[in-house]
């Protein structure tokens, strides 16, 4: 079982949460006005990483909320986590 | 004539087959409900200084802002449940409703009021094994070092999702459930509770 440190909570366990896919997705800021291909490729391209992997994490049954986590996809060690806005998304424009 | 409806606990059932004893009985834990509280979920950006002003007037007290804290004002508990929400529990009903006076006191405010009083209710669990019995079903650090007076925590406790809240160091923690959830959670209670005898609290 993983222990998890929910940026407002602390320390919390895994059962606590739920996982949500690669995280610090920047939304377009125009959706009208960029090709299909972009449109699509925010919605549905995901990197599959080996090795650290920026995640995003509901906390559902603590605080509700949603929070970014560094995680090594081998080893499933969690190295940090952060607050949203925390730290700068990675653009995907 | 139709009959007045009046107010139902949903685990009065469950509760009145526990036994009540006189006699200080050292590793009981005693069980009770503080039902029919005033239970109001609230949400407000307070990154705006007029909105912890106003909603400080009305409260008497400022919300925590230290995450799984309460703070408390007479009758009048706010627990922290996330950066902009909050559990306003209360008995106090004067001048008006709590809920009345958040409405309002809050006019003009991007705010969520919400009434849950029907929705949940509160299960009090006291004495000193009351922390070993909650421990069986909840993965929290309930060690006072950690989880102390003034805490609250929203968590699982077997299965169920609760908002728990250290009331003092007898130990005494009040369970914020679902009342829908409220008989499972006092039936597992009471077989959780058997090494150590249960009686519910007058
Ligand atoms: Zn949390």
């Amino acid at each position: 079982m993983l222990m998890i440190d929910c940026p407002w909570c602390g320390n919390r366990d895994e059962s606590e949460f739920m996982y949500g896919g690669e995280g610090n997705i920047v939304r377009p800021q125009d959706p009208e006005s960029i090709s299909d291909d972009s449109w699509s490729d925010y919605l549905f391209m995901r990197k599959n990483t080996k090795g650290l992997y920026m995640e995003q994490w509901l906390h559902s049954y603590g605080c509700r909320r949603w929070f970014l986590a560094e995680r090594e996809t081998v080893s499933y060690e969690i190295l940090n986590t952060h607050k949203i806005g925390e730290i700068n998304p990675e653009s995907k424009s | 004539m139709s009959e007045i409806p009046t107010a139902k606990s949903s685990i009065e059932k469950e509760l009145n087959s526990i036994p009540t004893f006189n006699t200080l009985n050292e590793s009981s834990v005693f069980i009770s409900e503080k039902r029919f509280k005033d239970h109001i979920n609230l949400r407000l950006d307070i990154s705006d200084d007029g909105n912890v002003d106003a909603l400080g007037n009305i409260l008497g007290v400022e919300v925590p802002i230290e995450p799984n804290t309460v703070n408390i004002n007479g009758e009048v508990s706010v627990l922290w449940l996330g950066p902009d929400e909050w559990l306003i529990l209360t008995t106090e009903c004067y001048p008006n409703s709590m809920l009345d006076r958040l409405s309002k006191g809050l006019i003009g405010k991007v705010a969520s009021i919400v009434d849950m009083s029907g929705g949940q209710t509160v299960i009090n669990l006291d004495g000193p094994n009351s922390m070993n019995l909650l421990a069986k079903g909840c993965t929290l650090d309930l060690h006072p070092r950690v989880f102390g007076d003034g805490k609250c925590a929203q968590t699982i406790i077997a299965k169920t999702g609760v908002i728990i809240r250290k009331i003092d160091n007898s130990p005494s923690y009040d369970l914020i459930v679902r009342r829908s959830y409220a008989d499972y959670l006092v039936l597992w209670i009471k077989d959780a509770a058997r090494e150590y005898g249960l009686s519910l609290a007058k």
